[in-house]
């Protein structure tokens, strides 16, 4: 029985193959593009990607900024993933992140001060995921119960969610001269500089951790549960989940409200994490750049990790970059990656059917031959 | 010889996809005004040849030329403009347009820079007239009945001038009375000195229709013959290379009571394993669907349900099965009331389905075959922890095993497979468990003869253990030839419900149109 099995090891080959190659042609593609670019401006592009690598993972504190940004980018691009392998497209995590941020903030000022760590934290977060639940479970029900395209309502939603926080701070909840609430006396993280001193100044901290079992748990769920099984037979064909005796609509409500809790715990970072306190527009960006992440990791939480951490990285390595190039030039280049892998993605798996055609036809003109 | 009266020779053709060859060294050679059948099991690479002569794909080696002019590796709109028109087996018409704009599309007759209306429904008329294709030109698409459709497809290849007509599986989805319509077309254009090549793998329409065929196994040719001098049987055996039982499931008007045909079952006095009470149903149109339908299968017993496709079947189906709400009535299985209950509580409560269309319903394509055999199980198959890897994979090595899944791979996407092998895919998760009642909804739709071969054993032996058997399909032939009792269904209703031993095509032919005696 061991032909069967190399069979399959083979096979995996291939699919890791495919799913492999694609983003890294991409990132050739988008270095290429970025030597031109910076060329473009008389500057050596060795140089500058040495500046670029040098700012980010050279030294403790760069490498803690891309951390704390791929912290929140992890969690959109999950949230993303999440609902998108229910066949879902949500384009409201940039919403649900900042409905987290705040509730997590809430949550943060109502405890008093000196409430244990391990009950403050945990309250905290399981603010955020629930505010960031009802913020993914509105669409979500809309487009269960009457069919309404949850790309059109997660998109509106987020100017409502958006005008609605700035409302709240500005008249009620901030410090006046500021656009944040006051400082939260309990159910802060802690920051990686806190016990290593190389990192000071960094924002990084603990709710890695957090992001970190996220990702287990949702690939935990999305390849091993049966929850993951239903989930992902919707998203691929409904109509044939709908037979395999799956509630549909169930499983499209469950899928938008978990994928709001995951983008809404991506808040704690910034108002435990950073600041302790919420601050109008924390999170403006992250929740949109998530979809990125989701794209370029191809949907699946492994890919997710490394999309964040290269999403964070370019976007620090911006700043760093700064005094030779424009830093909009990295924005640039987060656009070609997108861009290339969008493109890539087919092109690379054709390109790989091609070369596998080829291989079979000259070995067997090969073994005609002898 | 003179080439003058060879419509298309190819010669020696390859062609792969990946590792996968499709054709190896196929040659056909079909004459002017010929009818000529193109069959073989499904895989068998049918399709791909034709698409090379239609300039779908071009060959990896081997020649191809029409009309006698070498053509190898044309384009399409190269076998356009050479007149070779190809009919395929998925109709793409847009359902929103008119007959007549969905026949101009893409070389519309222009006044100005709009379309030029009048002109483009007189071509049309004009085009019907001369063929004998008769459409109305005004109507819409979606109107249209599936033989309609099929019409204008045919029609659209004639007004862009084809004279080699290609059609991939015409009949897959006719009645029989469109299915005569076809032939009669086809014979007219024959007799206009048009050539038709005809893929299938229907040995009665070969002997019916074509007047030369050419056998394809395993991606090469096998053998040419004239039809006058061949049977069902040496067809058959060419295309699975060795002896079927041809059950003449594939040969309407004949039924066998004969070797394999069980005793007949216990009747119907017993208490009934499906049982359904004034049942009606109303269709996605908001018209009725099933109109107070009644009718009980017992235990041992195949009930056929015949008639042309849309006459209520799918939605009778779609609601024994949990799938849609009916207005009114309810169904019991074994005098317990499963109406109002989910799809997975009727599963669990003993109730298969073979669904209509395993490409929509039957499974879910990207998923392996494993993940596939457990689909409307997978909480028999999971616990606290999540889904139980080890005993999917135990199933799968069975099933695969008990009903030959080929490949046997469990982890291969149910994508890559043969519609054959798909559709054992789904017998083997439905048959292969405990079940009471069995709704087989055209079983044996697009597959090949070894599997229907294997399919319909797998239905009687059922039968014969004493389950209950609801057979919906559109293949007459097949009803006849599994059924105990037959009902034709026609406008939502019951048209005849009789003993199979009293049916025949010829019978339940009136029936089936609605022109009952």
């Amino acid at each position: 029985m061991s032909a069967p099995i190399t069979r399959t090891q083979a096979s995996v080959r291939r699919h890791l193959e495919a799913t492999l190659l694609p983003p890294i042609v991409a990132l050739v593609v988008a270095m290429v593009v970025g030597d031109v670019l910076i060329l473009s401006y008389g500057q050596s592009p060795s140089t500058v990607y040495r500046l670029l690598i040098d700012g980010t993972w050279g030294n403790s504190y760069g490498f803690g900024q891309v951390i704390y940004k791929a912290t929140t980018l992890s969690c959109t691009g999950l949230a993303f993933a999440l609902a998108a392998r229910a066949g879902l497209f949500n384009v409201g995590a940039e919403g649900q992140l900042a409905m987290g941020g705040f509730a997590a903030a809430l949550a943060g000022l109502a405890l008093p001060a000196g409430t244990p760590a391990l009950v403050a934290i945990p309250l905290c977060a399981i603010a955020a995921m629930m505010a960031g639940a009802a913020t993914g479970a509105l669409p979500g029900v809309l487009r269960a119960r009457f069919g309404a395209s949850e790309v059109i309502v997660t998109i509106m939603l987020n100017f409502v969610v958006l005008a609605l926080l700035n409302y709240i701070i500005t008249a009620h909840l901030h410090v006046p001269e500021t656009l944040h609430t006051p400082e939260m006396q309990a159910g802060t993280v802690a920051r990686f500089a806190d016990s290593f001193e190389s990192f000071h100044g960094s924002a990084a901290n603990w709710t890695l951790i957090a992001s970190i079992v996220a990702t287990a748990a949702v690939w935990y769920f999305l390849f091993r549960s049966k929850g993951g099984y239903e989930l992902r037979a919707v998203g691929l064909q409904p109509d044939a989940a709908e037979y395999g005796g799956v509630s549909v609509s169930g499983v499209i409500l469950r899928a938008m409200m978990w994928s709001g809790a995951i983008a809404g715990l991506g808040g704690i970072n910034f108002v435990q994490g950073y600041k302790g306190y919420y601050e109008e527009g924390f999170a403006a960006g992250s929740g949109f750049l998530g979809i990125a992440v989701a794209l370029v990791g191809r949907n699946h939480p492994i890919g997710i990790i490394f999309a964040a951490l290269l999403f964070a990285t370019l976007s620090q390595g911006g700043l760093a970059v700064n005094a030779l190039v424009p830093k909009q030039l990295v924005d640039i280049l987060q656009a070609v990656v997108i861009l290339a892998v969008a493109t890539a993605v087919p092109e690379v798996q054709r390109q790989m059917r091609v070369a596998a055609a080829a291989l079979v036809r000259t070995a067997a003109a090969r073994k005609a031959a002898s | 010889m003179s080439d003058s009266g060879i419509a298309v020779r190819m010669l020696g053709i390859a062609k792969s996809f990946g590792s996968v060859g499709a054709n190896q060294d196929a040659s056909l050679e079909v004459r002017v005004g010929e009818i000529h059948a193109l069959v073989g099991e499904n895989g068998a690479g049918k399709s791909t040849l034709m698409r090379i002569l239609s300039g779908l794909y071009a060959p990896d080696a081997g020649s191809v030329e029409v009309l006698g002019r070498n053509v190898t590796g044309w384009k399409t709109p190269d076998a356009i403009a050479a007149g070779v028109g190809m009919v395929h087996q998925h109709f793409m018409l847009v359902p929103t347009l008119t007959v007549a704009e969905n026949l101009v599309l893409g070389m519309e007759p222009v006044s100005g820079l709009t379309l030029n209306r009048a002109k483009a429904l007189a071509d049309v008329r004009a085009l019907c007239a001369s063929t004998g294709l008769v459409v109305d030109a005004d109507r819409l698409v979606s109107d249209l009945s599936v033989g309609e459709a099929q019409r204008v497809e045919i029609l659209k290849a004639l007004y862009r001038g084809a004279r080699v007509l290609i059609l991939d599986e015409p009949t897959a989805v006719l009645s029989p009375p469109e299915i005569r319509d076809l032939w009669t077309v086809l014979r007219t254009l024959r007799d206009a000195g048009n050539t038709v090549v005809l893929i299938t793998h229907k040995l009665d329409e070969v002997i019916e229709i074509s007047s030369a065929i050419t056998v394809m196994r395993a991606g090469r040719t096998i053998t040419r013959l004239n039809t006058v001098d061949t049977t069902p049987r040496d067809i058959a055996r060419a295309m699975v290379g060795r002896d079927v039982s041809l059950a003449l499931d594939m040969m309407p008007g004949v039924r066998i009571t004969s070797e394999h045909e069980a005793p007949m079952p216990p009747s119907a006095t017993g208490p009934a394993a499906l049982r359904v009470e004034n049942l009606t149903i109303n269709s996605d149109r908001h018209t009725i669907a099933v109109n107070n339908l009644s009718f009980a299968v017992a235990p041992g017993e195949v009930f056929g349900i015949a008639g042309v496709e849309g006459n209520g079947q799918t939605e009778l189906l779609e609601v024994l099965a949990g799938l849609r709400r009916p207005h009114r009535g309810r169904i019991f299985l074994e005098n317990a009331d499963i109406s109002g209950r989910s799809v997975r509580d009727r599963a669990d409560a003993g109730l298969s389905h073979i669904p209509e269309d395993r490409h929509r319903r039957g499974l879910v394509l990207d998923y392996s075959i494993a993940d596939n055999l457990i689909l409307g199980r997978q909480h028999k198959f999971s616990g606290k922890l999540g889904l139980h890897r080890d005993a999917i994979a135990a199933e799968a090595q069975n099933q695969i095993l008990a009903f030959d899944i080929r490949p046997p791979e469990p982890l291969v996407p149910a994508r890559a497979l043969s519609g054959g092998n798909q559709q054992k895919i789904v017998i083997a998760r439905e048959m292969g468990r405990p079940f009471r009642v069995l709704l087989a909804a055209q079983p044996t739709r697009g597959v090949d003869v070894g599997a229907i071969e294997f399919i319909h054993a797998q239905l009687r032996k059922a039968r014969d253990a004493g389950k209950a058997i609801l057979l919906v399909s559109a293949d007459l032939a097949e009803v006849l030839a599994l059924s105990d009792r037959i009902a034709v269904m026609y406008g939502g209703q019951f048209a005849c419900v009789l003993p199979a031993q009293d049916c025949d095509a010829e019978r339940l032919g009136p029936y089936m149109t609605g022109a009952n005696g």
